[in-house]
């Protein structure tokens, strides 16, 4: 440990153990305590953020969520009124359906087609860079132009479903986009194509830290390539898995630039989620109230579902150290 | 893991074989392949997913430089018969918002009065947190880092409202400065975390060092520190320029009319123009709003993926 030069008379001029217990402290000298304020100094717009822009106005949410606040925020207690009106809201209902639907749909194509991805590639193949760019570059478009081109793609009158009609399959429908019922997978066909070249870049990642021993010692055996993937590699990848659900997770519950590009929660309310709800109440339809329970609601949900795999990478982390 | 004493020995050479032959690290299969059923199916699996990818792109080309009587016909995929370049030039100078006819140009010139201000502070503020974090650690800040990290999986619509209120209140809601902060504000746990990690992987002799020759806190961090940081100031620029020019929420909220990024302004140009529906120059619009973060993804590459792993490791 580097002592400080300045300190080094004082410290032999002291008794050893008080010596010690001021070492051990770190505190109490001018100097160092001056150099503290300076990182706190540096700190502050980190203090700041955390406390009003994230305590504070989850606060102030939770706060209001409570009231009978219309256009502004009012501070009079109505308990859990605006809960009790957020759950008898059917457009708020159907959000939370399509938002269930959208989200294991997403999330488990995303996770197959990444998964898929990741391990042909890793087969040695050539022109890998190439395929790499090719499978990741819609990440790096926007959710707006995602949904922009799409919605392209699926017009019903010259899309698809003109192009099938045009050569020859006259009874195709690729109308899904207009469609009460096959709305939502629009959105999923739309956003899986962008995030599932994230999925395959965290998978290949992971698959190229695995050790080469195993796959020699998998090869002595005689096991099958794809037995080797199902029963060993795949489980080994649980970390990186585990870290893509969570930014899967995370991209559902934000899901909202697609929907507004690629349907505006049309037609009808037939692909309205939660996100989506909560913008319409606060700025549209100005019932502030109501919209904070919402957001309340999900933020609840993000944290129970979170909260287990943060715990179980702690405990992870713990025993490593161990 | 393995019983070696149950193989063959013809199955046994392999291995051996297998390392002369691999040059390169990691990968399943280790040698070299011939022309097999199960090699042509990886490679048509490969193809066919490829062209699903590149799919989007092509449509969007050839579509913004159809006319568009050749687009009426129907014909999604098609090549065009006559390429012209009147669609982009409309996209870019003449396609109406409202009653506002000049183009996304006002919102890509926007757009980067947004993103560059907005990277340069959330990366400075980000390499001075991971900065303090790493090598001072002044009591409770770990527990603040901590709090900021959930603060990345808090959904924006829980801190919208109240944020345009404090905006509103210091006369920033609607201005410039008042997307720059929030864009900041917002970016902060991702780039604190980045040069967090990115220091804790320098050496701690060094700075101890420099303390002892009596550097000061930014004496340290901008002699030592910020020259050092080159590889992960682009890694968080890249991360923070395809992010901010990506973002839609943050800036239909708090960017004012006057100051609509190009991703609003696109939506606006696309979703709310009523009359005929000019697909080429939608579709014009939307490749000229996705240029700057499709030139950084193809200019970077490697980068762009270090990026996402290292932003990627959250908590």
């Amino acid at each position: 440990m580097g002592t400080l030069k300045p300190a080094l008379p004082e410290l032999t001029a002291r008794t050893r153990p008080a010596a010690a217990a001021a070492a051990k402290a770190g505190r109490g000298r001018p100097r160092r305590a001056r150099w503290h304020l300076a990182a706190w100094v540096a700190l502050l717009p980190m203090l700041l953020t955390v406390v009003f822009a994230y305590l504070g106005t989850m606060l102030w949410t939770a706060r209001v969520s409570l009231s009978n606040s219309r256009t502004f925020p009012s501070s009079d207690f109505a308990g859990l009124t605006q809960y009790v009106r957020l759950f008898h809201n059917d457009r708020w209902l159907v959000s939370l359906q399509h938002i269930v639907l959208y989200g294991a749909c997403f999330i488990v194509a995303c996770l197959v087609i990444g998964m898929l991805l990741a391990i042909f590639i890793d087969q040695r193949v050539a022109g890998e860079g190439v395929l790499r760019t090719v499978f990741l570059y819609p990440y790096a478009m926007s959710f707006v132009a995602t949904g922009l081109v799409w919605q392209w793609i699926l017009n019903p009158e010259l899309g698809a479903q003109a192009l099938l009609h045009r050569i020859g399959f006259t009874h195709a429908r690729i109308d899904w986009i207009v469609d009460q019922d096959s709305v939502v997978y629009t959105i999923v066909i739309a956003t899986v194509w962008q995030a599932s070249g994230l999925v395959m870049a965290l998978l290949l990642a992971g698959l190229r830290g695995i050790d080469d021993e195993l796959w020699k010692a998998a090869r002595l055996d005689g096991i099958p390539r794809w037995r080797v993937y199902v029963s060993i590699v795949i489980p080994m990848l649980g970390p990186s898995i585990s870290t893509a659900f969570v930014l899967l997770f995370v991209m559902v519950v934000k899901l909202y630039d697609a929907v507004v590009a690629m349907t505006q929660g049309g037609p009808g309310t037939a692909s309205e989620v939660p996100a989506k709800f909560i913008m319409d109440y606060l700025f549209g339809r100005a019932n502030i109230g109501l919209a904070s329970a919402a957001s309340v609601v999900m933020l609840m949900t993000v944290l129970a579902i979170l909260a287990p795999f943060f715990y179980a990478r702690s405990r992870n982390a713990v025993r490593k150290d161990v | 893991m393995s019983t070696l004493g149950a193989s063959s020995p013809e199955q046994s050479a392999q291995p051996v074989q297998a390392t002369l032959m691999s040059p390169r690290r990691g990968g399943a299969p280790r040698r070299r392949t011939r022309f097999s059923p199960a090699r042509a199916g990886v490679y048509g699996f490969l193809l066919i997913a490829a062209l699903f990818f590149l799919l989007p792109l092509y449509v969007m080309l050839v579509t913004s430089v159809k006319p568009m009587a050749e687009i009426r016909l129907g014909n999604l995929l098609a090549w065009p018969t006559q390429v012209t370049l009147r669609p982009w030039v409309d996209a870019w100078q003449a396609a109406c918002t409202g009653l506002d006819c000049n183009g996304i140009r006002v919102g890509f010139w926007n757009s980067v009065r947004i993103v560059v201000p907005s990277t340069v502070l959330s990366i400075a503020v980000g390499a001075v947190n991971g900065y303090a974090l790493s090598f001072w650690r002044p009591r409770g800040a770990g527990l603040l880092f901590g709090v900021l990290l959930l603060g990345a999986f808090i959904p924006y619509q829980v801190m919208i409202y109240p944020m345009v209120r404090v905006l509103a209140s210091v006369h920033l809601f609607s201005s410039l400065p008042g997307i720059v902060a929030i864009h900041a504000i917002f970016g902060m746990p991702v780039m604190t975390l980045l040069f967090r990690n990115y220091y804790a992987g320098i050496p701690v002799e060094l700075f101890k060092a420099a303390r002892i020759d009596g550097g000061g806190f930014w004496r340290i961090f901008l002699q030592l520190m910020l020259p050092m940081s080159l590889p992960i100031i682009v890694v968080a620029t890249i991360m923070q320029v395809t992010n901010i020019w990506n973002d839609y929420l943050l800036g239909l909220v708090f960017a004012g009319t006057q100051n609509l990024p190009m991703t609003v302004q696109l939506n606006n140009i696309i979703n709310t123009t009523t009359g005929e529906r000019l697909y080429n120059v939608n579709m014009a619009a939307t490749i000229l709003t996705s240029l700057v973060p499709l030139a950084v993804y193809f200019v970077s590459g490697r980068w762009f993926v270090r990026g996402i792993a290292q932003g990627a490791v959250k908590g």
